[in-house]
C-alpha cells in the first residue's frame, strides 16, 4: 500500500506516493533526482550515503522514506551558496581530501556533523569521529587534515548554526 | 538490496501500536531507529509483511531522574544517552558503552528500547541494562508490566516481550554516591561490534567493595554476569591482588561462542583482562 | 604561479569541485530516460550441477519485462571472456561464458537475468525463480585441489591444476652449497576483496536498426571492453562505444571485462531498450574478483655475514573458479622477488590450482606486493637467525647507486636510483637507532615494540611493447593526443582511464608546462572510447609514466609545428625563433612576438601557412618506451602489540618514495597515503574467508575489514628524486607503491615485536586474536 510522503531538501518541498519499503537514499536520488548521496555498502557500514535529517546525521540507506514524512533533509548538493563552497567543501578541495570522490559526499556529511557538535576537535576526535565513513583512496590522511582546516576557517566567526549538544529528540 | 514489500503504519499512540500488532500477529515487527533491523530486511533475512513505525509516538524520548531510579523512554537515542549531563554524572558506564556503539550515524538513530528489544548477544546496551540492575516497563493488550534486566534477555534475538508488547521505558536504579562504572569494549576496527565487553559498577564503603556488578558482552548467547567475580569481589578490601584474583574468575561458567574474530579460549581470556581494567579504572587501585 | 613551472607544482584538482558538491557522475547518476533494469540471480551453491531453472513464477511477477537462463543466451556469444598470457602461457584453463549453463563453480556466478521496470521488481522476481541444483563437492583449499582424489571443478581439465611450472635464474645448487644459514619458511597472502567504494555498474544502450551499442561502465579499462564486446557479442567495433565516467575507485578490482558488461548489453540488443546493473554490495563481493590468495614456501641459503646467496621459492596461485583475464599476472611476483637486492639465484616454482571460490585477479600491486613480502621477511629472517640488525642486513644486499644500471638474474635492468641512499635517509627520518634503544628499554617493562622496515622496488609502467606482448600478450604503451582550438585552448585526450588518479589535473599540468599556457585552458578527455585513439587504459602504475609521456610528446610536437608556423609569420629563419611562455619570437627580440592563441588560428587559416604544411595544430603519440621505471624506496612502521590482548596499535610510519619527476607532489602524496592504508589493511584487518562448505564467510563489510580512519595514524612522507631515463618526464609510477611496502613493513614491525616470544613469522592478517595465540603457546615470553 503506497503512502503519501512529503519532505523538505535542501529547503526544496517535495511530496510523492511510495512504497514503504521505499529507502530513504533510494527517495533522494530517483525522486528527488539528487545524485550526489551514494550508496556504498547496504548495511550501514560505509557512510556513503551520509545526510542530515532534521539536525542529525543519518546513514539514508538504513531509513525508510516513510520515516522521513515531515522531516527537513540537508544533503550535499545543499551545502555549497550558489558558487560559494561550504568551508568543509573548499577545504576537502585544498588539502586533496578526495581522490575518486565517491564517498565525498558522506564523508563531509559526517564532518559537518562533527563540528556542529565539537567545533575544535583533535585528531583523534575527527578519527573517532568519522568512523562510520569508509574512505578506500586516502588512507583518510589528508581527510583528516581537511577537516582540521575546515574547523579552524569555521571557528574563525563562519556561522555556526548547529547546537552544539543534541536538541532534544525530533518525535514528528 | 531492497527489503521485500511490506504494509506501513506509523501509530500515534502506545495502544494504538499494540493494537496494530495484535491485529496483525506473527507479520508484525515494531520499528523504532530501524538500525538492527532495516539490514536485515535489505538482506532479505528478516520480511515482515507488516511494520508498526512506533517513531512517531509522543514522549518516549527523555531521560529523567526519578527518587529511586533514572528513567530512558525507549525511544531515547544512543546520541542523546551519550551527550545526557544526567547519564554522565550518573551513569558513567552508560554513557561510555552509548558513545562506543557503532559510528555518530547509527548513534543518531538507534535508540536504547530497539537495541534492548533486539536482544544481541553483542550488543553494548543489553549487558549495560544487565549490570544495572535495569527494570524495563513494557506496554501490551494487557496491560503494562515490569521486567527485570536479568529476565528480559532470554537467548540471542530473544528477548521476554510478548508479540504484541511495546518497550515504553526503562529504570535504572540510581546508584548510590560512592559507586560509579565503566564500559571497556574490545573490537577489531572501533565501529565493530564487541568481541567481548564488560559492563562493571562498583560501590565502595569504607575502602571496601560492598556490591559490584559485572556484565559481559559477546560471551554467550545473551548478556551475562560474571557471578564468580562478584561474589569473588564483595566485601573484599580494594587490592591489585583482590582485583586480579576477582577478575581471573570472570568468565567462569561461560560458554562463549567461536568465530572468525576469537576462540572461546581467547574470548575468556579477554573477560578477564577487560574485567581486571575495568575495575582498575573504577577504583583506581592498580 | 608562472606555467614553465607546472610540472612539480601542487595544485588543486580541477577534478574536485564536482565532486564534493555532489555533481559527479558516476554510472548509476547518468539521467536514463525509460531505463530497464537488470538483476542477476546467482549460484547459491559452490559446486553444483544446474538440474532446471524454474521461471515460470518470477515471469508473472509484477514490473518483470523479460527474463534469461544461459542456455537461451548461450548462442549469442561468439567468443569466451578474455584471458592473457600474463606470465604463464603454459597454462590450462577453461572457457569462461558470462553466465552459467549446465554447472555452477562458486557462489556467485551468474544462472539468470531478470529485467523488469525497477529495481525492486527485479528483485522480487528473481526470488521466485527457483534454480534446482545437483550439489557437487566442493573444494576452497589449494592443496586439497590438487590431491588425488579431490572433486574436478572443470572436468575437461582432467585435475584442478592449471600449471606447475618452473622459472630459475643463476646457480641455485652453488647458492646453497655456498650457504651458511639455510632457513624454511611458508608465507601467506590471504584471500583479498577488493572494495572500491563505489561497487560496479553498467548501462547498455543498445540500438537495434543502427546495431550499435554504447555501454556506460565503472571500469579501469574502457577500451578493452569495447573490443571484446565487439568480439563476444559480434557487433563491428565500430559501432560499439564504451564510456567509463567518474568511477569511484578500482584498485585492479575494475581491470577485466566482466560478465555483466556482456549481459547487460546482451539484455539491451533481446530487449531494444536501454538497461541498467547496479550491482549491490553483497553481491560485490562475490562477483567481483578477488586478490592475493597465495601461498609462498620460501627455502633461504644465505651467509652468517647476512649475505642472501639465493632463493627457492614456489608461488602457490589460487586462480578461483575460472581463470581471469589477468589471473596469472601475479606470477610477475616471481620474476621481480629480488626486489632491490643483489640475488645470485632463484629457483622458482609457479602452481596455479583452480578451487570453487571467486576467481582472483589483480589487486592493488598485483605481484608485487607479493614479491616485495617475501623478500622483505626474508630479509628479517635472515636478521632473526644471524643476530644482525635488519637495517644490516638490507645494507649488506642492496644494489648500490655505483651498479645502475643493474640487471638482475631474471634479465630486467633497473632504470635508476640509490637504494641505499633511500634506506639510509629513511632510517634517518624515522630516528631508527633510537627507535631500538626505545624498544629495549620498552621489553624491560613488559612492553612490545616493533619495529619493521621494507625496502621495494617496484616495476610498473607497463609498457614497453615487445616485452609486454611477449609475457602478457597484450602490446602496451602509452597514447596521448593535444589538440589546439581555433582559440588556442587545448584538449588532450589520454589512453589513461583514471578513478580517482587526477589525470584531469595532472596531464594539463604536463600540456602546460610545454605549451606555456594556463591549466585552465587545458582540458583533458578520458575514458570514452568514442573520442581519440584506442588507448591502454590505467592500472599498474603506468599513466604517468605513458600516457602522461604521449601526452607531453604531443605537446612538444604541437609547440614544434607552432614555431614554425611562428617563423613563417615572423619572416625568420625556424632555427633563430624560441618558443617561450606561450609566445613565439626571433631570438633577441621579444618584444615582437606571436601568441600560441595567434599561431592557433593561424594554423587554421590555411593560406597563412608555409606551403606543404597541413592546417591544424595537433598531434597524436603512441609512446613505446625504452624500459619499464622502477619506483623504490624505503618504509619504516613503528608497532606496539598489547601482550594481554594481541592489538596492533600503529605508533609511527614513515614512508620514503621515490618515483622520479613529481608533476603534482599532492597528488603523489595522496596516493601514497591511501596505498599504505590499503597495505595497512591487508596487515591487520582484511581476509576473505571461505567456509569447507564453499560459502563466503566475510560477505558483508560487517565481517571483510576494511580500516576505517579510527583504525590509521597520520603518515610520514618523505622523498628523493631520481628521474628515470626511460620517459621524457623522468617519471615513474607511484599509484601501488604504498601498498607494495606496506603490507612487509607493517607486518615485519609485528613479528619484530614479537620476537621475546620466539615468534618468526605470522600469517595475515595479524589479529588480535591470532597474536595472542602465538605469544601464548609456548607459556609466553621466552626472552
Amino acid at each position: 500500500m503506497r503512502q503519501r510522503v512529503s519532505m523538505t531538501i535542501n529547503g526544496t518541498n517535495y511530496e510523492h506516493e511510495v512504497e514503504p519499503r521505499l529507502l530513504l537514499v533510494h527517495y533522494i536520488r530517483e525522486q528527488a533526482g539528487l545524485t550526489g548521496t551514494h550508496v556504498g555498502c547496504d548495511t550501514s557500514n560505509c557512510g556513503a550515503c551520509t545526510i542530515e535529517m532534521d539536525g542529525h546525521s543519518v546513514k539514508a540507506c538504513t531509513v525508510f522514506a516513510v520515516q522521513a514524512n515531515g522531516s527537513q533533509l540537508l544533503t550535499i548538493e545543499g551545502l555549497a551558496q550558489g558558487t560559494q563552497l561550504h568551508p568543509l567543501q573548499q577545504a576537502f578541495w585544498d588539502e586533496h581530501g578526495l581522490q575518486c570522490g565517491y564517498c565525498t559526499p558522506g564523508m563531509i556529511m559526517a564532518a559537518r556533523q562533527l563540528l556542529a557538535r565539537n567545533p575544535d576537535p583533535t585528531e583523534k576526535e575527527i578519527r573517532m569521529g568519522i568512523e562510520g565513513n569508509l574512505c578506500r583512496c586516502t588512507g583518510y590522511h589528508n581527510i583528516v587534515k581537511a577537516i582540521q582546516a575546515a574547523a579552524k576557517v569555521m571557528g574563525e566567526g563562519a556561522e555556526r548554526k548547529a547546537p552544539a549538544t543534541a536538541p532534544s529528540a525530533r518525535r514528528d | 538490496m531492497i527489503p521485500a514489500a511490506f504494509d506501513y503504519v506509523a501509530p500515534r499512540s502506545l495502544p494504538e501500536a499494540v493494537a496494530d500488532l495484535v491485529k496483525h500477529g506473527s507479520e508484525a515487527k515494531v520499528l523504532a531507529g530501524g538500525h538492527s533491523l532495516i539490514p536485515l530486511m535489505k538482506l532479505r533475512l528478516s520480511t515482515p509483511s507488516f511494520l508498526v513505525d512506533i517513531g512517531r509516538i509522543q514522549d518516549l524520548s527523555y531521560i529523567r531522574e526519578a527518587d529511586s531510579h533514572i528513567a530512558l523512554g525507549a525511544l531515547t537515542t544512543h546520541h542523546e544517552i551519550e551527550f545526557s549531563e544526567l547519564v554522565k554524572a550518573r551513569l558513567p558506564l552508560l554513557q561510555q558503552a552509548a558513545a562506543q556503539i557503532g559510528d555518530a550515524q547509527v548513534r543518531n538513530r538507534g535508540t536504547i528500547g530497539g537495541a534492548a528489544a533486539h536482544a544481541d548477544p553483542n550488543g553494548d546496551f543489553p549487558t549495560c541494562l544487565l549490570a544495572l540492575d535495569a527494570e524495563l516497563i513494557a506496554v501490551g493488550p494487557r496491560g503494562e508490566r515490569s521486567i527485570k534486566a536479568q529476565d528480559f534477555f532470554v537467548d540471542t534475538f530473544t528477548s521476554a516481550l510478548e508479540p504484541a508488547e511495546i518497550l515504553r521505558e526503562i529504570r535504572i536504579p540510581r546508584p548510590p554516591s560512592a559507586s560509579s562504572g565503566t564500559y571497556l569494549k574490545f573490537s577489531r576496527r572501533s565501529q565493530d561490534w564487541a568481541i567481548v565487553a564488560v559492563a562493571a559498577q562498583v560501590s565502595l564503603r569504607e575502602g571496601r567493595v560492598e556490591r559490584v556488578a559485572i556484565g559481559l558482552t559477546g560471551m554467550g548467547p545473551r548478556p551475562l554476569r560474571a557471578a564468580a567475580a562478584e561474589r569473588a569481589l564483595t566485601g573484599k578490601a580494594v587490592a591489585p591482588d583482590a582485583l586480579r584474583e576477582a577478575s581471573a574468575q570472570a568468565a567462569d561458567g561461560t560458554q562463549p561462542p567461536e568465530d572468525l574474530n576469537g576462540s572461546p579460549e581467547y574470548r575468556r581470556h579477554l573477560a578477564a583482562v577487560l574485567t581486571r581494567r575495568a575495575l582498575e579504572a573504577i577504583t583506581g587501585s592498580k | 604561479m608562472a606555467v614553465s613551472q607546472m610540472i612539480g607544482a601542487s595544485i588543486k584538482r580541477r577534478e574536485d569541485p564536482q565532486l564534493v558538491t555532489g555533481s559527479g557522475r558516476f554510472v548509476d547518476d547518468l539521467p536514463q530516460n525509460a531505463v530497464l533494469h537488470l538483476h542477476v540471480v546467482r549460484s547459491s551453491e559452490p559446486h553444483a550441477r544446474i538440474l532446471a531453472i524454474d521461471t515460470i513464477r518470477a515471469k508473472e511477477a509484477d514490473g518483470v519485462v523479460a527474463i534469461f537462463t544461459g542456455k537461451e543466451l548461450r548462442e549469442e556469444f561468439q567468443a569466451p571472456l578474455p584471458v592473457t598470457v600474463t606470465f604463464v602461457p603454459e597454462k590450462a584453463y577453461p572457457e569462461q561464458y558470462p553466465i552459467a549453463t549446465d554447472k555452477v563453480h562458486y557462489v556467485g556466478e551468474p544462472v539468470a537475468l531478470v529485467v523488469a521496470l525497477s529495481r525492486a521488481a527485479a528483485q522480487d522476481a528473481a526470488e521466485r525463480i527457483e534454480v534446482r541444483y545437483q550439489a557437487l563437492p566442493a573444494v576452497t583449499d589449494v592443496e586439497k585441489a590438487i590431491q588425488k582424489d579431490a572433486p574436478v571443478i572443470h572436468e575437461s581439465l582432467g585435475s584442478n591444476l592449471s600449471y606447475d611450472v618452473k622459472r630459475a635464474g643463476g646457480d641455485i645448487e652453488a647458492a646453497f652449497k655456498e650457504a651458511e644459514v639455510t632457513i624454511s619458511q611458508r608465507l601467506q597472502q590471504q584471500r583479498l576483496i577488493p572494495i572500491a567504494i563505489e561497487t560496479r555498474g553498467v548501462v547498455a544502450d543498445y540500438k537495434p536498426f543502427a546495431n550499435s551499442l554504447t555501454l556506460w561502465s565503472s571500469t579501469q579499462i574502457p577500451h578493452f571492453v569495447k573490443v571484446w564486446l565487439a568480439v563476444i557479442l559480434g557487433i563491428p567495433e565500430s559501432q560499439v562505444r564504451v564510456i567509463a565516467p567518474d568511477v569511484g575507485g578500482g584498485f585492479g578490482s575494475k581491470i577485466r571485462v566482466f560478465p555483466e558488461e556482456v549481459l547487460t548489453a546482451l539484455a539491451s540488443r533481446r530487449l531494444g531498450r536501454p538497461v541498467k546493473w547496479i550491482e549491490d554490495r553483497e553481491e560485490n563481493m562475490r562477483a567481483t574478483h578477488h586478490g592475493r590468495s597465495q601461498i609462498w614456501d620460501v627455502e633461504i641459503a644465505a651467509k652468517r655475514d647476512g649475505t642472501v646467496l639465493g632463493l627457492r621459492l614456489t608461488q602457490w596461485l589460487d586462480l578461483g573458479a575460472y581463470c581471469s583475464q589477468f589471473g596469472t599476472f601475479m606470477s610477475l611476483g616471481l620474476l621481480v622477488a629480488p626486489g632491490p637486492y643483489r640475488l645470485a639465484a632463484i629457483d622458482g616454482r609457479l602452481v596455479g590450482v583452480f578451487t570453487n571460490r571467486t576467481p582472483t585477479d589483480a589487486y592493488r600491486g598485483a605481484g608485487r606486493p607479493e614479491a616485495t613480502y617475501v623478500i622483505e621477511r626474508v630479509m628479517d629472517l635472515v636478521a632473526q637467525e644471524t643476530g644482525m640488525d635488519p637495517a644490516d642486513v638490507r645494507r649488506r644486499n642492496l644494489v648500490t647507486g655505483a651498479e645502475q644500471p643493474y640487471t638482475s638474474l631474471f634479465g630486467f635492468t633497473f632504470d635508476s636510483g640509490d637504494y641505499v641512499a633511500g634506506l639510509e635517509r629513511a632510517l634517518q627520518v624515522a630516528g631508527y637507532d633510537d627507535l631500538r634503544r626505545r624498544q629495549s628499554e620498552a621489553r624491560k617493562q613488559g612492553r612490545y615494540l616493533g619495529i619493521g622496515l621494507a625496502s621495494y622496488l617496484e616495476i610498473c609502467g607497463l609498457g614497453p611493447a615487445a616485452p609486454t606482448q611477449a609475457n602478457t600478450g597484450v602490446s602496451l604503451w602509452g597514447m596521448g593526443v593535444v589538440r589546439l582550438h581555433f582559440t588556442g585552448k587545448a584538449t588532450a585526450i589520454t589512453g589513461s582511464s583514471p578513478h580517482g588518479q587526477g589525470h584531469e589535473t595532472t596531464f594539463a599540468q604536463v600540456v602546460s608546462a610545454v605549451l606555456g599556457i594556463p591549466v585552465a585552458d587545458v582540458d583533458v578527455v578520458h575514458g570514452d572510447t568514442g573520442i581519440g585513439p584506442m588507448g591502454m587504459n590505467t592500472y599498474g602504475s603506468r599513466s604517468t609514466a605513458l600516457d602522461a609521456s604521449a601526452v607531453h610528446i604531443s605537446a612538444t610536437r604541437v609547440r614544434e609545428k607552432a614555431r614554425k608556423i611562428a617563423a613563417h609569420l615572423l619572416e625568420a629563419a625556424e632555427d633563430d625563433v624560441v618558443y617561450e611562455d606561450g609566445k613565439a619570437f626571433v631570438k633577441g627580440s621579444p618584444a615582437k612576438s606571436v601568441t600560441i592563441q595567434e599561431l592557433a588560428m593561424a594554423a587554421f587559416q590555411t593560406n597563412r601557412l608555409p606551403a606543404g604544411m597541413e592546417g591544424g595544430l595537433e598531434a597524436t603519440t603512441f609512446f613505446d618506451p625504452t624500459n619499464f621505471v622502477w619506483p623504490f624506496g624505503t618504509h619504516v612502521a613503528v608497532v606496539e602489540v598489547d601482550p594481554e590482548t594481541g592489538k596492533v596499535s600503529i605508533e609511527r610510519y614513515v614512508a620514503l618514495d621515490d618515483c622520479g619527476t613529481r608533476i603534482n607532489p599532492m597528488v603523489v602524496d595522496g596516493q601514497i597515503h591511501g596505498g599504505i592504508a590499503q597495505g595497512i589493511g591487508q596487515a591487520l584487518f582484511e581476509e576473505g574467508v571461505y567456509g569447507e562448505d564453499g560459502q563466503l564467510r566475510t560477505g558483508t563489510l560487517v565481517d571483510y575489514l576494511v580500516p576505517s580512519a579510527a583504525d590509521l595514524p597520520f603518515f610520514q612522507l618523505e622523498e628523493t628524486i631520481t628521474p628515470s631515463p626511460v620517459n621524457p618526464l623522468g617519471a615513474k609510477g607511484i599509484g601501488e607503491a604504498g601498498t607494495i611496502a606496506s603490507t612487509a613493513a607493517l607486518m615485519n614491525a609485528v613479528v619484530d615485536a614479537l620476537q621475546p616470544f620466539g615468534v618468526k613469522d605470522v600469517p595475515m592478517p595479524a589479529s588480535p586474536a591470532k597474536l595472542w595465540q602465538l605469544m601464548h603457546r609456548n607459556g609466553g615470553r621466552k626472552g
